[in-house]
């Protein structure tokens, strides 16, 4: 079969493309190897919910006509709204159809999949960046005794043996998982390493608002400080509840959590923790604080004080004076350990020469380097820091259709 | 934040190290360093070490000079403290380090410097080494360093220079994480 572009991955991102190839009327098909929004049907927890507010739930043509601006998606409304979506753009899917292969062919790309091969000049590759979970090798030496779980497979506490659990990682899932095992009555510790803290509501508004109107979250990936650094920062500590709580260390402390420092090692059955938790806590305080600056200065040269509440900050996060450095993995004390220590996409079936020494797609801004008429969507930062948002996906697809398009030759980028 | 124009200036050539940066994720076996240092017993508990060649960007290396250190034990323990305690040493090793990514970490952020003064105490129960209480571990029980800086910087921006000089400390990450460590005999 042949067509001009194939978009693999009928999430948000790949949808986003679908809309302005239709736009822009390139024949293409938007391969799925599920169903629509396949990723958030099968591979998150019961409770979690959207990071962003609703409002901010848009993608191009479709903005969030609910009547909960401030509330926070569910994993079956935001299933829900992508497949609401999908239909509305008239998607060219084609589901259930898992793609086995992306090769260089002389047309451009050859796409074998369990339903047939494409050939198309052009692939967006719209796979999501959470396919695999990060786990590090020390989990090799981890007991036999001790179960060990990755947020893709973990879906509620009851899944889990009775006993104490380890949580490793404390990023948005890291924590919101921490926070409701330890609440199922499976005591928790979690082992923090650098982290990116946040209140979930600051004078009043969402943080997300704040991101937003500062014009943070549409800085260019071009004009970040440090780009390696921040396309590999973990997720904000946040989690999305009708009650907009602050999920912070100090929060989960509060609860009941113990608070330890990063997992460095396993040695003889014992796992050993970094004497680094003070420092981890330090940096993500100051650079919370750096970032309520930014807000206020903001906010006074806007000339919206008023408009919202007052400045506050927050307080230092709580670090246990001597927190324990190991803790012994065959006594029983810990019967699980939940790997939240980040995810990475899965590129097994590309067959192409882009992938750099660490298994990452080699790109700029999306544009896949020494391979005409390869793209990527949907990667954190891919081409600004709402890149990974579902509403980051309006400017990117937009982008990467005009450079598609480009590249066809069969028309000016708009 | 300086309100002068001298340019910031703390003796750091952070764009050679930013250049090495870029230049080793490009190359990175070149960023495959070994340290090395030759230690030999003089007498007691007294021992003088050398440190002098090195291997990395790709090949051996040297320092300047010879570098030496002796190490003994103070006459408190009955010896004859013709060095610096090797705790110490590690002390000295971690505060050094601390110290030269204060010095990086401000002119990166274009801080100048007038003083940096640190003082490091480690806490230690010797009943761990003297064999006398199996429940003791003989290294230290903590580690306090204290850092008075004088820049031309807020208090908050100190102190995150601080807070990322320990980040990208190889001291601080040797002495908060287990390492390895494989003694032989020829």
């Amino acid at each position: 079969m042949h067509t001009t572009t194939v978009v693999i991955g009928a999430g948000h991102a790949g949808l986003a493309v679908s809309h302005y190839l239709s736009q822009r009327s390139i024949d293409h098909v938007v391969i799925e190897r599920g169903e629509v929004a396949n990723t958030w049907r099968t591979e998150r927890w019961d409770s979690l919910r959207l990071l962003t507010p609703n409002w901010q739930s848009r993608l191009p043509g479709v903005a969030y006509d609910g009547d909960d601006p401030d509330g926070y998606m569910s994993m079956s409304e935001v299933i829900g709204f992508i497949d609401r979506y999908a239909l509305t753009i008239d998607a060219p899917l084609q589901t259930n159809t898992r793609v086995t292969s992306v090769r260089p062919n002389r047309d451009g790309y050859e796409v074998v999949t369990d339903q047939g091969t494409w050939s198309s000049p052009t692939v967006v590759l719209a796979t999501g960046g959470f396919n695999l979970a990060k786990i590090p090798s020390l989990a090799d030496a981890v007991p036999q005794s001790v179960e060990m779980v990755t947020p893709i497979e973990y879906r509620r506490p009851g899944q889990l043996a009775d006993g104490g659990v380890l949580v490793v990682g404390a990023s948005a899932s890291g924590i919101q998982i921490a926070d409701e095992v330890h609440r199922s009555g499976r005591p928790v510790t979690l082992a923090v390493g650098e982290h990116v803290r946040l209140p979930r509501v600051y004078r009043g508004k969402d943080v997300m608002w704040w991101l937003d109107r500062t014009g943070i979250l549409d800085e260019r990936y071009d004009e970040v400080d440090d780009l390696v650094r921040a396309r590999n920062l973990s997720s904000p500590q946040l989690v999305g509840t009708p009650e907009r709580k602050t999920l912070d260390l100090n929060a989960l402390t509060d609860n009941g959590i113990r608070l330890v420092g990063r997992l460095a090692g396993i040695a003889d059955g014992r796992a050993q923790l970094s004497g680094s938790l003070r420092n981890k806590c330090n940096l993500a305080d100051l650079k919370l604080g750096r970032l309520l600056d930014t807000f206020d200065e903001w906010a006074f040269e806007a000339g919206i004080d008023a408009e919202v509440d007052p400045p506050h900050r927050l307080a230092p996060t709580k670090v246990d004076p001597s927190p324990p450095l190991s803790i012994d993995l065959t006594s029983g004390e810990i019967a699980t350990i939940i790997w939240a220590t980040g995810f990475r996409p899965d590129y097994s079936w590309l067959h192409a020469r882009v992938l750099d020494r660490k298994g990452q797609l080699r790109h700029e801004a999306g544009v896949v380097n020494h391979a005409p008429g390869l793209y990527r969507i949907g990667l954190n930062l891919l081409r600004r820091r709402k890149s990974s948002f579902i509403h980051g996906a309006e400017d990117d697809a937009r982008d990467l259709t005009d450079h598609l398009i480009a590249h066809l030759g069969v028309g000016a980028p708009a | 934040m300086t309100t002068t124009d001298t340019p910031i200036n703390n003796g750091v050539n952070v764009q050679a190290l930013l250049d090495a940066r870029a230049a080793l994720i490009d190359a990175p076996e070149g960023a495959q360093f070994t340290w090395r240092a030759a230690t030999e017993w003089v007498g007691g508990t007294h021992s003088r070490s050398e440190v002098q060649g090195f291997f990395g960007l790709g090949g051996e290396q040297s320092h300047r000079s010879t570098f030496s250190f002796d190490a003994d034990h103070p006459e408190v323990f009955a010896s004859e403290d013709n060095g610096a305690t090797p705790v110490e040493l590690v002390l000295v090793g971690l505060a050094s380090c601390l110290t030269a990514g204060v010095a990086a970490v401000a002119q990166n952020r274009e801080i100048q410097l007038r003083s940096v003064k640190a003082t490091i105490e480690g806490n230690m129960d010797i009943l761990g080494i003297l064999g006398g209480d199996p429940e003791v571990r003989n290294g230290f029980n903590d580690i306090k360093v204290k850092y008075d800086i004088d820049a031309d910087a807020s208090p908050e921006e100190i102190q995150a220079i601080v807070a990322q000089s320990q980040k990208r400390s190889a001291v601080f990450d040797v002495i908060t994480n287990p390492t390895n460590v494989t003694v032989e005999v020829n």
